[in-house]
């Protein structure tokens, strides 16, 4: 297993994101992505050089806040708008695959 | 060997959190125009933002945000001055965008309380439940799982529909509570039923237990005197009033019969099985850093001015326990009657009904006994029984009018549980009709006397009571029909006694 990198990415997180995702990755996957994720996050990271300590961080870039919308119901979206975009529909439900490491 | 209750209590103490759902009644959804009401076919209430198409955007329902602020105004909670939704991100079907919007270390609402009271055996006693938060949150889509029995264990794949999610949900969440002792369980179920109370006294959500419209997931542990706080376990969706004194009563028992026997309690994720009352372990529970939550970029801050929070609290009703304070003394009754008829669930029952024109003593004569009875045989609550305040009103007024005996009305709440139709069409179906034409009643008068000559004599030489033996037999010969206290009147007229 690799150290951990500057952002924090090694190979042990990267098997825990799999298995929080329900993804078996082999051994050249974990050190495939581990490096990719390092790269991606080395790029993000460089923002963070330009931060101030002046510049208080946000979340959205126009400050703005309390924009509401009225408690209004309008109809929605009727299932011929969307099912042809679904990859499965079946019983008027949408059909996904089965779901791992659940006992309920 | 299973520790019975008593003994836990001795080597134990029990520390309980409850974090409480709640789905709001408003018209729409909390980030999108989608209907929010219940059931509706499936995936007919969504649109590009609840179905988390890509380009769509979020905005806050202002009722919502209204609803959360009033909730935690009544939970003696501080409002925030500023706060903003967060990005709680999963691997899980239940949300399209792979992401359920929350709040995480920015709840709108913070450090409340609620008192409660229980029931001992030394009379009422309070506890305060302390208020650690109040958040908003949107709820998710609703799972079924195809090929295996209904169960994720077993089925090769699931269908999903989003009529749900999105709908707007308050998140409460307590303190750790602490000394409650042996009346953990009962405070658990107290509390949840005086947030219940209070949510519907707020007119802010309907709260339909058994439409999933709130939902508590229950902290226990346990710990010897003196010692270090144990470690907890954390059941979920625990969705009944009586249910959750079960899940703690028995997650207890389950963690003192490990504890005495020297293992370890895990902290985990445990399901509540509705049926046996037991929990079984669930998935081991994701850390809170594994949900990634970040501020969410598509929603702007929360900033309710002072003068906005004022308003709010201008439009709080009358609390629970002042309105209950209240009940009892208009009807004049004992603590322990209230707290009784409170703990039945059949406060607001019988004000629906005393609404409905139904007189108060009489209101709570039918709930808090055979009604409370039957509740109690079926294991369910009262009001999920099929029997309404109008129903009762209907009863009464039958009565009233003569048009029923006491027996009767017994008769047509029996129609009433067994689900035989309404108030109406039980009467004819099952013939109630009282026997009224004095020319038959006097019949069965004379009938009766003819049967038991002595009790005529005994009658006319003025041991009234003993007329209670002729009026009983002709109630049977009339099957119940007759209303009793006018047979009475009739045996006395024709024996020429008077009272």
């Amino acid at each position: 297993m690799t150290d951990t990198s500057a952002n924090g990415i090694d190979q042990n997180l990267v098997v825990h994101l799999g298995k929080l995702a329900r993804l078996e990755l082999t051994d050249v996957e974990v050190e495939h992505y581990t490096l990719q994720l390092e790269q991606i996050l080395g790029a993000i990271a460089s923002i963070s050089e330009v931060a101030a300590a002046d510049i208080p961080p946000t979340s959205h870039p126009i400050p703005l806040e309390n924009v509401y919308r009225e408690d209004i119901a309008i109809p929605g979206l009727l299932h011929e708008d969307f099912v042809p975009g679904a990859p499965s529909f079946e019983d008027d439900r949408f059909r996904v695959p089965r779901i791992l490491g659940e006992s309920a | 060997m299973t520790t019975e209750y008593n003994a836990v209590i001795t080597e134990f103490d029990p520390i309980i959190g409850l974090e409480t759902h709640i789905e709001l009644g408003t018209n729409s959804k909390m980030f999108c125009s989608c209907s929010a009401q219940f059931g509706g076919e499936p995936n007919t209430f969504v649109c590009p933002v609840c179905l988390g198409m890509p380009g769509s955007m979020p905005v806050v329902n202002r009722v919502a945000v209204e609803s959360t602020i009033r909730m935690g105004l009544a939970l003696n909670c501080s409002i925030v001055p500023w706060c903003r939704f967060a990005r709680k991100n999963y691997f899980y079907p239940d949300m399209p965008k792979n992401y359920q919007i929350s709040q995480y270390d920015e709840p709108l609402c913070i450090n409340g309380y609620l008192d409660v009271t229980v029931a001992t055996e030394n009379g009422p006693q309070v506890f305060r439940v302390e208020i650690e938060r109040v958040h908003m949150e949107e709820d998710t889509g609703k799972l079924l799982h195809a090929g295996g029995a209904g169960r994720i264990h077993g089925a090769t794949h699931s269908l999903v529909d989003y009529n749900r999610a999105g709908i707007p949900l308050i998140e409460v969440v307590t303190k750790p509570i602490l000394g409650t002792g042996d009346l953990a369980p009962e405070v658990a179920k107290a509390y949840v039923a005086e947030l219940r109370d209070l949510m519907r006294a707020l007119g802010v959500s309907d709260v339909r237990m058994e439409e999933g419209s709130l939902r508590c997931d229950v902290n226990v542990s346990l710990s010897r005197p003196g010692e270090e706080w144990g470690t907890r376990t954390e059941t979920k969706n625990v969705n009944s009033l009586r249910s959750v004194e079960r899940a703690v009563r028995t997650e207890m028992i389950r963690q003192a019969d490990r504890l005495r026997s020297g293992e370890r309690i895990i902290q985990e994720t445990r399901h509540f099985n509705e049926e046996t009352g037991d929990t079984t372990s669930g998935r081991s529970k994701e850390q809170a850093e594994d949900y990634r939550y970040f501020p969410e970029p598509d929603l702007v801050p929360i900033a309710p001015s002072e003068a906005w929070i004022e308003e709010l609290r201008g439009t709080l009703p009358e609390i629970p326990s002042v309105r209950r304070a209240r009940l009892q003394i208009d009807w004049g009754i004992s603590d322990f009657d209230m707290q009784s008829l409170v703990n039945a669930g059949a406060l607001d029952l019988i004000v629906a009904s005393i609404d409905a024109g139904v007189q108060p003593a009489a209101a709570r004569k039918w709930w808090t006994g055979e009604l409370t009875r039957v509740a109690n045989e079926r294991n369910c609550e009262l009001e999920e029984l099929t029997v309404s305040p109008s129903d009762i009103a209907e009863i009464e007024g039958l009565i009233s009018a003569g048009d029923l005996t006491d027996k009767m009305a017994r008769s047509v709440f029996e129609g009433l549980l067994a689900g035989e139709g309404s108030v109406s069409q039980i009467v004819s179906q099952r013939g109630l009709v009282v026997v009224s034409d004095d020319a038959s009643l006097i019949a069965a008068i004379t009938a009766a006397l003819a049967d038991s000559p002595d009790i005529a004599e005994k009658i006319q030489g003025g041991k009234i009571a003993a007329a209670g033996s002729i009026v009983g037999a002709v109630m049977k010969a009339t099957q119940g029909q007759a209303d009793a206290a006018k047979v009475r009147t009739l045996l006395l007229e024709q024996l020429g006694v008077k009272e």
